[in-house]
């Protein structure tokens, strides 16, 4: 039954992926769509009210430009909001000013499309923070990565060329053409299911028992259809995708890990269609997919076989239930973690803190990879794209030519922003985490000891500059240390890939490309798609080892042993 | 002297990489190149050097402390760490050996000569070295040519075996494409006058010694992308070591300097970082083991991406000439009549083509060669104002000649063409061939067919580059329906027929509009611009200086089928490259596996479950990780010298066998070499 429904979802998933793909590349190549008679007049209306002229295409250092501040001004806006709810509109509850600290984390948190969330949804933020703050931003930051991604899929596309596109044209159509529609239908099939969407004030009910007890209210449906889709992440309430409210039956529970798949997945058919050949769309699907399936299998695995001690015991099952959904069960709790965590959106429906250690170290290690395993909206994408580089350029001198990708030379420009794509997440990972480790603010804030703990600090540091936004928990995160400490992470490890992304992006337009013949290395065979995931996880195990050994490693080494943290 | 310059003799001498001759200076540059404004230019062996130097200091400080416990450990880590920059030195040096001991003999070569200098037509004997660009110096038998120059008078035939290798004296003379002379070569007779064309420090042998000696070698584009990636992997793996301090500190297990020393110097690409300029030096090298001279190390990696090569018919395709395959007699002649007209006017015909006429009539008919002077015979040699040549002789006239030449002499004797040689005409073009139509007074005898004859095994060998994905272009002044002829024949992909220096331009540029990178060879002066514009362009040393200024590699042999060689050296250096980038990152499994557990036995006993090895103890597993690491890199000198083997065999079965041999080999090798050294240190009581 568990295999089946891992099996069922994949096949789901990419029967929804192929047809958005190529509807994608048709928004973005700017073909007709059937949606076109009512967007086409509100995109133009957009344009005027905005003043934005998307006649003319921008060279990568525009694009980038023009993506930087537009994303600052929406972060200046998120903190400004958080500031001054107090006296805004839509405050049933009357909640006050967040803290600076904690305004600027969940302010670069939800720009970066991490989602990371130092508060308690439903105790720190008015409705109105939450819709005009927060969702909206789920949007932007979704629509920015979409934006990203399609910038570097034309400049791998065309040839001579100057230009990578117009950052205001792909932001605008993303939202309109994909992200709204799809949350729309999305948001009402979770009402239909009982998510809640509404403004009204807490509720306070009689139990069955007699107790009392708060109930959260809030326009959730909306938002939960964003958070998914964007691969955001950031949940209404704190117990995000565990909430009955935010996820009440398993088919939204099927749905919902589907939500967070499909764009990611949908993209590297685009990929496919607007470079011209489908298989190279395809061969990168394939690696996501393999590594997926990787790591469901170790997580399901890691989950079935549970803490040897426990089960002596014989205080639960034989499996590991704690921190757990007994609605979801093991199956469905390691595919959402790996879900989640494969794209970094950050959602969960389990307590990733709880995971056997193995089975937390999957999802860690998915965010250390540089959440490319599909990956977030966009960001999924163009981080694989930056690993296809190196693949071709390391294998690809192995068949005697300088490497090539599409056609075009990968030459010492690529290289440098490709390594420093990698590198620079890499390095906020391993010095924010090794500054925790060393500092009393750091370590002040773990609540298990022993390795466990130093996993949760590295799950944390990935997940920010990861922008997956999911925790270990485990550690109070709503600390200044912590929020002004991952804040940046997330603004490092979002802006410090995309910048050589576009660059690459760039410096790819302007190249001729060379026609395949007998002596080029394909990169539409399985040989490629098996190099490519091997690549992917050989340098993030690589970077990674050292740490994840005093970690998770230890941990489970030393739970066989008998002991736990 | 000239004999000892020879560069194939020296090289014949010194084909293994571990001759005795090139190693004991090789030690030599090995300790010179320990100064780090050496080792900069070389990141990943520069942070081993800091890592060595590092480690020293703190072992001394142990011993000046009095510590005891790691001290053993510490003086062999050191001692390793040193050993490792040392033994990449020793690459290095061991590749840039032999292009040292040739400059030098080649140096010898250029400082002993004199010239004399024509000043107001009076000769000034100078040193070599003080001649400047335009002065005009006098050669004669004997002299050693002091410096690159054109033949302005006179003709003479010299020995460049210095520069070429090649004994055979070749003739140069002033005009046309055989003008150029070289330093540094002799003039066996005769006597020629040179302008000179270089200065001191710019000439022939000046650049050939830079480019042996590899002093001005810059790192060539791939070269640098590989830098850059080898840089990004060393500071991944500064940043994971240096991480791991406070993440051990938190554990409880803090870790010695040394040893996170030596994790890092076990995980950064040293392998390649080590080797790295010695591939691209050996490149270099086995372009020159070919006579083949490269002016930079770029047009060499180019070589290995050239995908169409543009190939002169006349002496690549075909043999330098024409030959007679076969007697078409007009009608009522015999082959036999018409053979032994086409004999006798071809007898003083010293033409390759008449000879092979001549050879042709006695292979067919057994007609024996006659002595023209016994005959009264007078030849009529060939003139370009009637574009005939013959013999006359009792009588008769014997005339032969392209068709339209021979229909104007018999129609002058009142003869006419017959139709069916006209017909003949037209088929032996048409199939490639040239004809040569043969009349004797007012009677036309027949057609002698001229053929192109291919070289032996040329279609064997582009069908090999058609596998490795070259397409072969022959460029011919022929005309369109001879060139395609001669194209099928060859199995050529495409031919440019009617080539003129400005076509051939032109098709060039188009390949390089649609990406391609072309590759040609030339000699004459009016492949000058082709040659420059080409990616690879290779000129033949018999050639004009122009064409050798404009290419980037030249051809010390004159062979023009070497550029296929030259396309294999090149994917030999880049595949070289990438097979030990993926072994050097291979390695690193293995490395973890022996070092992780190690680190942290005390605190945490059961990571012991990683040291799947069964490595002795903590410190024997660290030592023969570091010792391993120094170890493979002169392991592999050899084969970063050699070059890995090319086969055209098609891109993905190349890769396939390198990701077997260099991806799985680098996987597997370590645990398994690693293991022997801890088996040994062991039972040596090292560790």
């Amino acid at each position: 039954m568990d295999f089946l429904q891992i099996v069922l979802y994949l096949v789901l998933l990419l029967l929804l992926a192929v047809p958005l793909g190529r509807y994608m590349a048709r928004v973005f190549n700017g073909d007709r769509t059937f949606l076109d008679p009512v967007l086409k007049p509100l995109e133009g209306l957009i344009y005027r009210l905005a003043g934005v002229n998307t006649g003319r295409e921008m060279n990568w250092r525009e694009y980038a430009a023009t993506l930087l501040v537009f994303n600052f001004l929406g972060m200046v806006a998120v903190y400004l909001i958080q500031r001054l709810q107090g006296v805004l509109p839509f405050n049933p509850q009357h909640f006050s000013a967040v803290p600076p600290d904690l305004a600027f984390n969940t302010a670069a948190s939800f720009m970066t499309n991490t989602n990371w969330q130092a508060y308690g949804g439903e105790s720190t933020m008015s409705y109105f923070t939450q819709m005009a703050a927060l969702t909206v931003q789920n949007f932007l930051s979704a629509a920015t990565g979409i934006a990203v991604v399609v910038a570097l899929t034309r400049g791998l596309a065309r040839r001579s060329a100057k230009t990578i596109g117009n950052f205001w044209q792909d932001l605008t159509r993303s939202i309109l053409w994909v992200l709204l529609p799809l949350s729309l239908v999305f948001a009402l099939v979770l009402v239909s299911q009982g998510v809640i969407q509404n403004l009204s004030p807490y509720l306070t009910v009689t139990t069955l028992e007699g107790g009392r007890q708060t109930l959260a209210m809030g326009p959730v449906a909306s938002q939960e259809a964003i958070k998914l889709l964007g691969t955001n992440g950031g949940g209404f309430f704190n117990a995000n995708s565990a909430h009955p409210f935010e996820n009440p039956t398993p088919l939204t529970n099927l749905l919902e890990m589907l939500a967070i798949l499909v764009i990611p997945a949908a993209l590297t058919v685009t990929f496919g269609h607007m470079v011209g050949n489908r298989r190279q769309g395809l061969a990168i699907l394939a690696a996501m997919l393999l590594l997926f399936v990787l790591a469901v299998g170790v997580v399901y695995g890691s989950e079935r076989y549970g803490n040897p001690t426990l089960r002596t015991l014989g205080v639960s099952g034989p499996t590991a239930m704690e921190g757990k959904e007994v609605r979801f069960g093991i199956a469905s709790s390691s595919l959402f973690a790996t879900v989640t965590t494969a794209a970094s959106c950050g959602a969960v429906n389990a307590m990733h803190d709880s995971l056997t250690p193995l089975g937390g170290l999957i999802p860690m290690l998915q965010i250390m990879l540089g959440e490319v395993v599909f990956g977030g909206v966009g960001s999924g994408l163009y981080g694989m794209l930056v690993f296809v580089i190196l693949t071709v350029f390391i294998v690809g001198l192995m068949v005697g030519r300088t490497p090539e990708y599409l056609g075009k030379k990968i030459e010492t420009r690529e290289m440098k922003m490709a390594t420093l794509a990698v590198l620079i997440p890499a390095a906020t990972i391993l010095l924010g985490s090794g500054l925790a480790a060393a500092t009393r603010a750091g370590t002040a804030s773990i609540l298990n000891p022993g390795p466990h703990g130093l996993s949760e600090i590295l799950y944390a540091f990935a997940s920010g500059a990861g922008n997956n936004g999911s925790a270990f928990a485990g550690l109070n995160a709503n600390t200044p240390f912590y929020n002004i400490a991952l804040g940046l992470a997330m603004l490092i490890g979002r802006f410090g890939v995309i910048l050589p992304v576009l660059a690459i992006a760039g410096s790819m337009a302007a190249k001729k490309a060379v026609p395949p013949g007998p002596g080029t290395f394909q990169t539409t065979s399985l040989l490629f798609t098996g190099l490519l995931a091997a690549v992917v996880l050989i340098v993030g195990a690589l970077t990674f080892f050292p740490a994840l050994a005093l970690g998770p490693v230890v941990e489970q080494l030393l739970m066989l042993a008998g002991r736990a943290f | 002297m000239p004999q000892e310059a020879n560069i194939s003799s020296r090289l014949a001498g010194s084909r293994g990489s571990f001759n005795r001759a090139l190693i004991i200076p090789a030690i030599k540059d090995v300790f010179v190149k320990l100064d780090p404004r050496v080792q900069l230019r070389n990141p990943v062996m520069f942070v081993v050097e800091i890592g060595a130097l590092l480690t020293t200091i703190f072992t001394l400080r142990d011993i000046a402390v009095g510590g005891r416990t790691m001290v053993a450990l510490n003086i062999q880590l050191a001692a390793w760490l040193w050993i490792t920059v040392l033994f990449a030195n020793f690459a290095e040096a061991l590749a840039e050996g032999r292009g040292k001991a040739q400059a030098e003999t080649l140096r010898r070569t250029r400082s002993e000569t004199t010239a004399k200098k024509l000043v107001n037509g009076r000769v000034q004997q100078i040193p070599a070295s003080q001649l400047r660009k335009e002065d005009i110096v006098l050669v004669e038998a004997g002299d050693i040519i002091p410096g690159d120059g054109e033949v302005i008078e006179g003709i003479a035939s010299v020995d460049e075996s210095a520069v070429t290798g090649e004994s055979a004296p070749v003739i140069r003379e002033s005009g046309g494409d055989r003008s150029a002379v070289t330093g540094g070569t002799r003039v066996l007779s005769d006597w020629i006058k040179v302008r000179i064309t270089a200065n001191p420090g710019e000439t022939f042998l000046d650049r050939m010694i830079n480019l042996v000696e590899g002093a001005r070698r810059q790192k060539t584009p791939n070269e640098i992308a590989l830098t850059i990636l080898l840089i990004g992997l060393t500071i991944v793996f500064l940043l994971a070591v240096a991480t791991l301090e406070p993440f051990a500190l938190y554990s409880g297990a803090p870790v010695p300097v040394p040893v996170l020393i030596a994790l890092l110097v076990c995980l950064i690409p040293t392998t390649i970082g080590g080797l790295l300029s010695a591939i691209g030096i050996a490149g270099m090298d086995r372009l020159l083991k070919r006579n083949v001279l490269a002016m930079s190390g770029r047009a060499v990696e180019a070589a290995g991406d050239v995908d169409v090569l543009l190939l002169d018919k006349t002496g690549t395709i075909t043999l330098g000439n024409r030959m007679a395959t076969a007697f078409i007699p007009a009608p009522g002649v015999t082959g036999e009549q018409l053979a032994d007209a086409a004999q006798l006017a071809s007898l003083a015909d010293e033409t390759p083509e008449g000879r092979s006429i001549v050879v042709l009539a006695k292979n067919k008919f057994q007609l024996r060669e006659r002595d023209l002077g016994s005959l009264k015979a007078s030849f009529v040699p060939f003139s370009a104002h009637t574009r005939m040549s013959g013999v006359d002789l009792e009588g008769r006239q014997i005339r032969k000649g392209a068709a339209d030449a021979i229909e104007t002499y018999v129609r002058e004797q009142g003869g006419s063409l017959p139709a069916e040689v006209r017909d003949t005409v037209a088929k032996v073009a048409r199939e490639g061939g040239t004809p040569l139509v043969v009349a004797e007074g007012a009677r036309v005898l027949g057609v002698v067919y001229l053929k192109d004859v291919i070289k032996g095994g040329i279609k064997e060998r582009f069908a090999e580059l058609r596998r490795m994905g070259i397409k072969t272009v022959m460029i011919t002044g022929d005309n369109p329906l001879t060139a395609a002829a001669i194209a099928a024949e060859a199995g050529v992909d495409d031919f440019l027929a009617e080539a003129t220096p400005e076509t051939k331009l032109k098709l060039i540029r188009d390949y390089q509009a649609k990406g391609h990178l072309v590759a040609m060879t030339g000699d004459g002066t009016n492949d000058a611009p082709a040659l420059a514009q080409a990616d690879v362009g290779v000129a033949m040393n018999s050639g004009t200086q122009a064409a050798k200024e404009a290419g980037n590699m030249v051809d010390l042999d004159s062979n023009p089928t070497k550029l296929i060689e030259v396309v294999e050296i090149g994917k030999q250096l880049l595949m070289t490259r990438g097979s030990l980038t993926t072994f050097s990152i291979a390695n690193d499994v293995a490395k973890y596996f022996a070092i992780i557990p190690a680190l942290f036995s005390v605190t945490y006993p059961e990571l012991g479950a990683l040291n799947i090895m069964r490595l002795a103890t903590p410190q024997s597993a660290i030592l023969s990780a570091v010792i391993f690491n120094a170890l493979i890199i002169i392991a592999l000198v050899p084969l970063a010298l050699r070059g890995v083997a090319y086969r055209p065999i098609g891109a993905d079965a190349i890769l396939r066998r390198n990701l077997v041999i260099y991806g799985l080999g680098g996987l597997v090798a370590p645990f398994i070499g690693i293991k022997l050294i801890d088996m040994l240190l062991v039972a040596l009581k090292l560790a």
